[in-house]
């Protein structure tokens, strides 16, 4: 079978293994109905909703159910987004379909992640570069640091820290919300931070890698600039672990997104994740779950990909997988 | 005597003087000879020795409000003439002392979560690399899967219908960590059973739970406790997150990553609230991979004698991973 082919089918095992897990976990160790509706509720609020929500079938005619509905992008109906806070209100029998909340909030964390990944990969190709240009050097030393902190900080402090500098102290920028580029600068910097360190820390030592090969020599030989050897001739191959390591990242940032949102009350999906975490709302925390996991596949996924376009060896080699 | 000199004499000799050099007190010099290592693991001995200790050490009672001393920034003295080396919170509350009793909490989830998922995964990992076959097909099949999703996501939903609190952590850590413990002990394992001390192990009769237990895991240590160190980290870390999300540590216990939960509150007036516990955990985790670090350099036979013989001039070794 061929590379990309098998991948994708791994792909969708693994979507299926995930949702499978939440049903898993949703259904049969936790009660939906007392998730929803809380200990405090009566013994008849909760033989009433188990009933609406067809709680009641077998559980392998749940789980077909549940599928079949997932199948048609059904992910339930909210009985507390938009609605007040009361619990009697998850016996209402409509609700707001899930999943266009979901699906809206998707541009906000788009944007975000973006955002971060953008500044922090190409700040890290060229510290990254000029690091392995001078060894031992400060901007050596620089990266070593950046890359040392970055897996040591928590990110959500880190963010916290910000606020507290350049919006309480300074009043430089808003301390959250959404609208204007003002607000996109600390939230983009603190998910920043993380991929900065760690791809950097991956362009230093692949670098170093390329520019001791022999082509290299031949390259500074022929008298081609010191600028093109590095940023043109290595850059491009030393490009497949760079990649590796920003796919990474970026399903990272995904998840990361969810607390640098809930920091910044960034209206993306991790905010509406969190807040529905907080309001019980088991069918909109079971949408957004799925749809970020299937976001982290899609991208870990998307990394293959492009590895096979920047290494065709990796599509001969049977048992070729990421290193 | 000199590394040059030892490295090219023959396999077995140098195994052998090898061993014979690498005592406590090596490992000790060497400790002593790289500052920043050294500096760390002062600091993590004395965090151990402070939550360990918080009782007694605390300066104030973690849990007494003493509302005189509301939001005393730090290396302030209250009105009643308590003098508080990192502030004092909403209530009154001495931040030192309150760190220091959340770092037990905090570091024992650290260290549990390390051991639990350490065990499960070198367990299942050796026993993949040991017999092979299918069990090493599924169980490298759910750890690339595994590794594949967003633990956090998972950990979080989980929690959320499990409910939170200190043992559904340990049990969240223990199930969502395990793979990196299975992964590195299954490809140690395979490494080393290509060994001829295994083949010989074998050949005088030794069972296949002395080999393991006997051979195999002694042989294994030190890559294991690298992982395990930096692990420690990631823990700490991802407590902190949920903590902070409100599906970790609960009320009354505390934790660092709670605290600034709690803190968030007031941000615009007592900063310290947010700053202080969020370095406490910034430091360990600091401290917790320069140590990996060092451990790994030291662990390292290719790395390994520059690090145990005597320094040679002012050079400093420098330990290029990667």
């Amino acid at each position: 079978m061929p590379y990309l082919l098998r991948r994708f089918l791994q792909s969708l095992l693994l979507l299926f293994v995930l949702v499978s897990f939440v049903f898993v976990i949703g259904r049969i160790i936790g009660d939906p109905a007392l998730i929803m509706l809380g200990t405090s509720a009566s013994e008849t609020a909760l033989d009433q909703l188990r009933e609406n929500l067809g709680l009641n079938q077998p559980i392998w005619q749940q789980y077909l159910v549940f599928l079949g509905d997932l199948m048609q992008g059904d992910f339930g109906v909210s009985f507390r987004y938009g609605f007040s806070m009361m619990p009697s209100d998850a016996l209402r029998s409509e609700g707001t379909p899930v999943l266009p909340i979901v699906l809206e909030r998707l541009p906000a964390t788009f944007l975000l992640a973006g955002t971060s990944l953008v500044f922090a990969f190409s700040l890290a190709v060229v510290l990254g570069c000029l690091a392995a240009m001078h060894p031992r050097s400060w901007i050596d030393n620089l990266v070593n640091v950046i890359s040392l902190a970055s897996v040591s900080v928590v990110q959500f402090w880190l963010g916290l820290i910000l606020i507290i500098v350049f919006s309480v102290q300074l009043g430089l920028l808003p301390t959250g919300g959404f609208g204007s580029w003002q607000h996109l600068v600390l939230p983009a910097l603190t998910l920043a931070a993380r991929p900065l360190g760690r791809i950097s820390q991956v362009v230093r030592s692949a670098m170093l890698d390329e520019l001791s090969k022999p082509y290299i020599s031949a390259a500074r030989a022929k008298g081609v600039p010191e600028w093109r050897v590095v940023f043109v001739h290595a850059l491009k191959n030393a490009s497949i672990p760079i990649v590796t390591i920003t796919g990474d990242e970026l399903s990272q940032l995904l998840t990361g997104a969810m607390l640098v949102e809930t920091v910044f009350a960034w209206p993306g999906v991790g905010l509406l994740l969190i807040d529905s975490l907080g309001r019980r709302d088991l069918p909109m925390v079971q949408a957004g779950i799925c749809v970020v996991a299937a976001l982290v596949i899609l991208v870990n996924l998307a990394v293959d990909f492009a590895y096979t376009v920047l290494n065709p060896r990796i599509q001969m080699d049977n048992r070729g997988g990421r290193a | 005597m000199s590394a040059v000199d030892a490295t090219t004499a023959p396999q077995v000799e140098e195994d052998h003087d090898r061993a014979a050099a690498i005592t406590g007190r090596a490992y000790l010099s060497a400790l002593m000879r790289d500052r920043v290592a050294f500096v760390s693991a002062v600091f993590l001995g004395l965090l151990l020795i402070a939550a360990a200790g918080a009782d007694f050490l605390a300066p104030f009672d973690p849990d007494k409000a003493n509302l005189r001393a509301r939001f005393v920034p730090p290396l302030g003295t209250a009105r009643d003439g308590g003098f508080h080396l990192l502030g004092t919170d909403e209530l009154g509350r001495d931040l030192f002392s309150r760190l220091m009793h959340g770092a037990r909490v905090s570091m024992s989830i650290g260290l549990l979560g390390a051991i639990c998922s350490g065990i499960a995964g070198i367990t299942l990992g050796v026993l993949a690399g040991f017999y092979r076959g299918l069990l090493e097909d599924l169980l490298m099949r759910a750890v690339d899967g595994m590794m594949a999703l967003p633990s956090l996501l998972i950990a979080l939903f989980i929690l959320f219908v499990i409910g939170p609190g200190f043992g559904n952590l340990i049990l969240i850590f223990t199930l969502l960590h395990w793979m990196v413990f299975a992964r590195m002990a299954r490809s140690l394992t395979l490494t080393h059973q290509q060994s001829t001390y295994i083949t010989a192990a074998r050949a005088i009769g030794g069972s296949d739970a002395r080999i393991i237990l006997t051979h195999l895991l002694p042989n294994m240590v030190s890559p294991l406790i690298v992982l395990f160190t930096l692990e420690i980290a990631v823990l700490i870390l991802s407590e902190a997150s949920l903590s902070f999300l409100g599906f970790g540590v609960q009320a009354p216990q505390s934790s660092w990553g709670l605290m600034i939960a709690r803190g968030r509150e007031y941000i615009s007036s007592a900063w310290w609230l947010v700053v202080m516990p969020g370095a406490a955990i910034f430091l360990t985790a600091l401290a917790l991979n320069l140590v990996a670090a060092w451990a790994r350099a030291i662990t390292d036979p290719v790395q390994r004698w520059r690090w145990l013989t005597p320094p040679r001039g002012k050079n400093q070794p420098i330990d290029d991973d990667e």
